[in-house]
């Protein structure tokens, strides 16, 4: 009982907690930092030996390889660099329409999951649960393999009216041509943006002033539409042409003519992206909206609002606070899985990198290139969550 | 009148119940509107559009003998046909410790009658590749299953720490009894080259969760750990593997591995997409665990505290008991959604159920076959994920897993 006080300050530094964490600290750092660089060694010399030292500078090189589809000039005779350019923008260009595209048709699916109609619920609820628990990559292939590419021949062509034709070679659609008004055109455009961008913030102003909210988006949509429709009339009247031609797809020898085309890898990378997706976006949108009580919905109806005031003022904000972050996760998953474009033949930015590691045997570096991409694809993600997490949190007592 | 006279007087009717007419049902769950009435006609001529094309396609189009011929590629890819008793002992495995923990942690009839008509049935899909005898194959997994579940109710007590045991064993035992040992003999070794179909998906995918297991439990731990070092190598580690897409990761192993590991050391295509796989899985793991970790509220470590429990003996006797059995829920579907991921294996050039498929496809004898052949992944892809899921759905409910 009395020498408490003797073996108090005798407590040896290996027992003491304040040295222990930080001898543990400096060990594990010590001994994760000694591996990596053990691996990068091993890596180093590997390399070193079979006469590929790491570098970057292959990029500049010629690529001596096409690519199917891309969305800025591009040509056998140019830079690796270049290459990797257009799979990023066709990685981008078809994650951006499959998240426009998966959300819209997760929406109304997972509001059919919530239908009181009997066989629109069981319709939706069969949709989910069958692509839930199948591998994309199987969807991917068979939509490939198994629809796009059993399409008939050109000249067989499945003709939906004379606006879309169904071929091997790609779906043919009629398409805007823009004719020498066109940049006239894109100038009206930019002026209704601004015209509706006006229109909304006076409406957000009166709406705080006054305490009801209009609908300012919905008269920003309009007041962008009538702007544009009256620069569209003027700039045909004033030049002889519209600004846009409606071209037609015509079957010229063995080929289509005029509109625009989408090649089947595209479609089948894009359907199966939009339908796996859209999945999980239906059940996201239900476990939002399901989160609202059923209290909250009463009281709005008591105060005497509308339906659709009850959608739009009380269900829909509070729902959106459980459905954005998860969504925002499934859009991340969406950019991701694009990778899988691979499988299809759709040239984004991981095939690219295949075809890069083929011709220049660049295996590391171009792996290495691609992760940083979808990395930072992740990180602008959640910085974005942060944010949005920031901005509505509940604010408890 | 009568009634009204007895509600005056007090009495409290209960409210009417919900009883419907098949006419009265129709008009409430089809037809309450106007759209709804447009909806649910729009709705029946597509289901019945889309049955009678799938019919047609499935009983006259289709060719299903790409199938049937090749069903025991399907299942278990090159495996040597005199070795698939192997495979059979790995289900019979399967089936005791499957019918052991019924009868130990469930213990209800229903449950065992659903589980003893499902899986005889999904085994008897893969028992139809594996050789003639079947059938009494099936029921002999039936039966052990049975008894097995029969001996868990009767004997749950005793039972309790062999069948958790066994269940740990599982994944060695069948490595070992798939891989072999020895050139010739008893069990000759098959190499993993040979390993192929449902198979290789399933050993895949069940390597996959164990072995991330520890590794994403000590990750979730350490992001939660105050010592700075430790939370952000976690945090480095976690949050890079979660923003690269897993086929990134699985090339990055069959490219990389070879380099980074010392010169002359040879591994199998296997082992690096199966590294590749547990250090994807061990990222997600980690983040699901950390959710069990943060629901565990802050008076339990306290309480760990007030009683003078070690930091380590904090963790493994309180808070990890705890926020595991909350997470059970979620590695089950992390499980699913790894045993899904796995079909990526075959775009480096393995074998697993995709592989085989392409593989198939690529003979000149089933030219233009794809859409059945898909078709039967697919399937045999929804038969186990679904099945999994549903199974481990109504373990939840009726083992209260998930709830506190």
């Amino acid at each position: 009982m009395t020498t408490n006080t003797s073996e108090q300050q005798a407590v040896p530094f290996w027992r003491d907690e304040r040295y222990l964490q930080v001898i543990i600290q400096v060990v594990l750092v010590g001994a994760v930092v000694g591996f990596i660089y053990y691996l990068i060694h091993n890596l180093v010399t590997g390399l070193e030996a079979s006469g590929q030292p790491l570098t970057l500078s292959f990029l500049k090189q010629t690529a001596q390889f096409d690519i199917g589809e891309k969305l800025i000039e591009y040509s056998r005779a140019s830079t690796y660099a270049r290459a990797f350019l257009v799979g990023l923008l066709n990685t981008i260009k078809v994650s951006f329409l499959g998240i426009i595209l998966a959300t819209i048709l997760g929406i109304i699916i997972g509001v059919a999951r919530l239908s009181n109609n009997w066989l629109i619920n069981k319709l939706a609820s069969i949709y989910v649960e069958f692509l839930r628990n199948i591998p994309l990559l199987v969807l991917l292939v068979f939509l490939a393999a198994g629809v796009f590419f059993k399409l008939p021949k050109v000249q067989h062509a499945v003709a939906l009216g004379k606006i879309a034709f169904l071929t091997n070679r790609g779906v043919f659609v009629a398409w805007g041509e823009p004719t020498a008004s066109w940049p006239f055109y894109v100038w009206a455009l930019i002026i209704a943006l601004f015209v509706a961008l006006v229109v909304a913030v006076i409406l957000i102003r009166q709406g705080r002033e006054t305490g009801r909210m209009p609908l300012y988006w919905l008269w920003g949509t309009v007041a962008f539409l009538v702007v544009a429709a009256i620069g569209w009339i003027v700039i045909t009247l004033a030049t002889p042409q519209p600004p846009l031609r409606l071209s037609l797809p015509e079957l010229a020898g063995r080929n289509f003519k005029g509109g625009t085309s989408w090649s089947p890898e595209f479609m089948a990378l894009l359907l199966g992206l939009v339908i796996y997706t859209a999945a999980y976006i239906a059940e996201v949108v239900r476990a939002g909206i399901q989160s609202v009580s059923k209290g909250q919905r009463e009281a709005a109806g008591a105060l005497g609002l509308s339906g659709f005031q009850t959608m739009r003022l009380v269900v829909f904000p509070q729902a959106l606070r459980v459905i954005v972050p998860p969504l925002t996760s499934q859009y991340l998953n969406l950019t991701k899985n694009s990778s899988l474009a691979i499988a299809v033949g759709y040239p984004d930015l991981f095939a690219v990198g295949g075809t890069i590691i083929n011709q220049s045997g660049r295996a590391i570096e171009a792996i290495s290139l691609t992760m940083m991409v979808y990395l930072t694809f992740s990180l602008i993600t959640s910085l974005f969550m942060n944010w949005y997490n920031q901005r509505i949190r509940l604010v408890e007592r | 009148m009568t009634t009204t006279a007895s509600t005056t007087q007090g009495e409290v009717l209960p409210p009417p119940t919900e009883r419907y007419t098949v006419l009265g049902w129709l008009k409430k769950n089809l037809f309450g509107s106007w759209l709804d009435a447009i909806l649910t006609i729009l709705a029946a001529l597509f289901i019945a559009w889309a049955v009678y094309t799938g019919a047609n396609w499935v009983f006259k189009t289709a060719r299903w003998d790409v199938i049937v011929n090749n069903f025991a590629l399907f299942m278990k890819g090159q495996y040597p046909t005199e070795e698939a008793w192997r495979l059979w002992l790995v289900i019979y495995l399967a089936a005791a410790i499957g019918g052991l923990m019924w009868g130990v942690f469930v213990r209800s009839r229903e449950m065992a009658g659903w589980l003893l008509l499902i899986l005889p049935l999904l085994f008897a899909l893969a028992a139809l590749a594996l050789g003639s005898n079947v059938w009494i194959n099936v029921l002999l997994i039936d039966v052990v299953a049975l008894v097995a579940y029969f001996l868990g109710r009767t004997f749950p007590k005793q039972l309790q720490r062999p069948t958790i045991t066994l269940l740990l064993l599982y994944l060695p035992l069948i490595l070992l009894i798939v891989r072999g040992f020895g050139e010739n003999g008893f069990m000759p070794q098959v190499g993993t080259n040979f390993w192929g179909g449902l198979l290789l998906s399933l050993l895949l995918a069940i390597i996959g969760i164990v072995f991330s297991f520890p590794i994403g439990v000590l990750l979730a731990l350490g992001r939660q750990s105050e010592l700075k070092a430790i939370h952000w190598l976690s945090v480095i580690y976690i949050e890079v593997i979660r923003g690269v897409p897993l086929v990134t990761l699985l090339f990055m192993g069959m490219v990389m591995l070879p380099y980074v590991l010392p010169a002359g050391l040879r591994i199998d295509n296997f082992i690096r997409v199966a590294v590749a796989i547990v250090m994807f899985a061990a990222a997600y793991l980690a983040e699901n665990v950390r959710g069990g970790l943060q629901s565990i509220p802050k008076g339990q470590y306290e309480a760990a505290d007030a009683i003078a429990l070690g930091g380590f003996a904090k963790m493994t006797r309180i808070i990890l008991p705890q926020a595991l059995r909350a997470v059970i829920p979620v590695l089950v579907g992390q499980f699913i959604g790894l045993f899904k991921d796995t079909s990526l294996v075959a775009l480096v050039g393995l074998f697993d159920l995709l592989g085989i498929a392409r593989a198939v496809l690529a003979n000149p004898n089933y030219i233009g076959t794809q859409l059945e052949v898909y078709t039967f992944i697919a399937l045999v892809y929804w038969v186990f994920s679904y099945g999994l899921s549903y199974a481990s759905k109504r373990l939840e409910t009726s083992l209260g897993v998930g709830e506190r």
